[in-house]
């Protein structure tokens, strides 16, 4: 009897590993020979431990699952059906994520590499040409063409050349990186190969957080059986920092962590002082369904300028936590209310931060804005890596404002003024207004330091901090005693 | 995961260490990670001999060292170490009152060791399980859905 559960590090945080070990006690006692298969995450993490049982009825899923439920699970007991026919599978359109839960990670995929396949008969300009076409955009928050990016170091000559991967996913309501790496390790591989032939790069490396080890196993695992491309496996040191890109370059060098100045761009003068590709997991594992089903299937998902889909991820106090690959396009109210079925206390909805700890806090009253990237900007707020953290009403704003200054403090890499000083002077501006020290002044003081942020950092550690401290002061100026 | 184990500084064993990273190009971080995890901290000792074998200042190997979050400079950290994620997703289901649990409990602050060399408590920016907060980590095994009850019961 074939079986599937995840060892996804969220549904080993849920107990996985417990209840593969009473599954196989309980098939044991009924004689029942077991053939379980340890996936990735179909990313219904509200429904984490999920066991997926091949039956005479097909496949039926059970979750969340504890030890004491499994031995009813082979009585079909409270059976969710087969997984694939779930409501909140079959509204959402699975590229990336089409294999991740399905298939055993440990191994090459059966039906070998498709998109390497198709790109390797089209050579290395019609692939740029079609990552060009499918407007394909960076999906680790800056949202730059990935097409142009290659083309610009394919035509740079260098003897040698690099593809550089960043999974540094260091933002909070984010996990679509991790989960990739954990549940189809080979789709990113598989992607970074694409991008080497199509720029002429042939050695590649994945820098992953090391707050991650499961997905570093999984990858060095994956990047061990592969043939198709020298693909290293490096590990972070635990710097936010780093998941930008030219800190990433740095620290993959030995460095410290520190920011370069731009230009020169990566393309030109990157990893080694070499024209280097960095891009995020989700931008090299969108490629491979790129060459298979072609730029303008791509290209034909989505809204205005933001083609194709995104991994929406649900995270905070949200009924229906998990990950959710759609279309640019679903409302932010659709995303959390609808999908995400709203809190998983009960308690009203009072905000959402989107993308990350450098993503704008929004009220329910901007609900209707679009997830695409042109239409956040336009409402002072930014998709980032497209993870949406929910908060219930007694969220207080004004603290997590301080936060934000708090954690750019933290984890600023000092190169920069505005961002090393000023998100110190602004958490202390912040305890005043929390004081109610001279109260307009202060917030005053405190929207002009954030211009100079905005305005004068090097990168969007510093660059980005206000979004979450201004969307905050603007939506929620109740909080702040203004 | 297993409780922390490590071996007392001993420059044989670093030496190996800085012979094998030398020729890996940016071969230092992962070299630090390799002298971290045989000594549970990154001994001066260490440092002196990274410095010579990377051809940098000493200066500048502590510069690198000192740079990042992981690597502890002054000594091991405690037997077994418990890391708490701070971050919004989940702070939004109740990262705070976890937190507060645990440093009660354990009677030391963030980056704090208890007396008897026991638990290490840690600060974590994101576990990436923003979707079963609050999370926490433990001898490298992940916990979801905390409360202040169930993160008591693990300690």
């Amino acid at each position: 009897m074939r079986a599937r559960l995840s060892k996804d590090a969220a549904s080993l945080a849920l107990g996985a590993d417990k209840v593969a070990h009473a599954l196989m006690q309980a098939a044991a006692k009924r004689g029942i020979a077991l053939d379980l298969t340890r996936t990735g995450s179909r990313g219904l993490v509200w429904l984490e431990p999920l066991l997926e049982l091949e039956t005479h009825n097909g496949w039926q899923a059970f979750g969340p699952l504890t030890p004491a439920d499994v031995d009813g699970v082979f009585d079909g007991r409270d059976a969710l059906g087969d997984i694939e026919d779930h409501p909140w599978m079959k509204r959402q359109t699975r590229l990336v994520f089409a294999r991740c839960g399905a298939t055993d990670p440990s191994s090459p995929p059966e039906g070998g590499f498709a998109g390497l396949v198709r790109a390797r008969e089209l050579g290395p300009a019609a692939v740029l040409d079609e990552v060009i076409k499918s407007g394909l955009r960076g999906r680790g928050g800056a949202g730059f063409p990935a097409g142009i990016k290659w083309k610009g170091c394919a035509d740079a000559s260098a003897e040698q050349k690099y593809i550089v991967c960043n999974a540094d996913e260091g933002d909070s309501g984010t996990f679509a990186d991790r989960m990739l790496m954990e549940g189809d390790p080979f789709l990113l591989l598989e992607g970074m190969a694409i991008a080497g032939f199509a720029t002429g790069a042939t050695k590649g490396y994945v820098y992953i957080r090391s707050e991650y080890p499961h997905a570093i196993a999984a990858m060095q695992r994956a990047a061990a059986l592969f043939r198709d491309m020298d693909i290293e496996i490096r590990i972070g040191a635990g710097s936010y920092v780093c998941g930008e890109e030219t800190a990433l370059l740095e620290s993959l060098e030995g460095k410290r962590g520190q920011v370069r100045a731009k230009p020169p761009l990566p393309v030109h003068h990157g990893l080694f002082g070499k024209p280097t590709v960095i891009n995020n997991v989700l931008t090299f594992a969108s490629v491979p369904a790129i060459m298979e089903k072609g730029a303008a299937y791509y290209a034909g998902l989505g809204l205005g300028r933001s083609r194709g889909t995104m991994p929406v991820q649900l995270a905070g106090d949200v009924k229906h936590g998990g990950l959710f690959e759609t279309a640019f396009g679903l409302t932010l109210g659709e995303l959390v209310n609808d999908i995400g079925g709203g809190t998983r206390s009960g308690r009203p909805v009072r905000a959402v931060q989107v993308g990350g700890p450098l993503g704008a806090y929004f009220p329910p009253s901007l609900f209707d804005t679009p997830f695409d990237y042109e239409a956040f900007a336009a409402r002072d707020g930014l998709l980032g890596h497209g993870g949406i953290v929910v908060f219930n009403d007694s969220v207080a704003m004004a603290q997590q404002a301080r936060f934000a200054m708090e954690f750019c403090a933290i984890e600023s890499c000092g190169k920069c003024t505005p961002c090393r000083i000023g998100s110190v002077r602004g958490q202390e501006v912040v305890d005043r207004i929390l004081r109610g020290e001279n109260v307009n002044a202060n917030l005053a003081l405190l929207r002009d330091l954030c211009d100079t942020m905005k305005a004068g950092s090097l990168c969007a550690l510093g660059g980005f901090v206000p979004y979450p401290v201004l969307s905050a002061l603007n939506h929620f100026g109740e909080d702040f005693g203004s | 995961m297993q409780p922390r184990s490590s071996q007392p500084f001993d420059t044989a064993t670093a030496q190996a260490i800085v012979a094998r990273f030398v020729r890996v190009p940016g071969g230092l971080i992962p070299a630090l990670q390799a002298i971290q995890a045989a000594f549970g901290h990154v001994p001066r000792g260490a440092l002196k001999l990274l410095a010579q074998g990377f051809n940098i200042t000493e200066a500048e190997a502590y510069g690198v060292a000192s740079f990042y979050h992981d690597f502890r400079l002054d000594r091991p950290a405690g037997r077994r170490t418990i890391k708490l994620c701070r971050a919004e997703a989940c702070q939004a289901v109740g990262a705070g009152p976890v937190a507060a649990r645990v440093k009660d409990k354990l009677g030391i602050d963030w980056g704090g060791t208890t007396a008897d060399g026991e638990w290490s408590l840690e600060p974590v920016f994101c576990l990436g399980l923003c979707a079963c907060g609050p999370s926490a980590m433990i001898d490298g095994e992940v916990h979801g859905r905390l409360d202040a009850d169930t993160v008591e019961t693990l300690l």
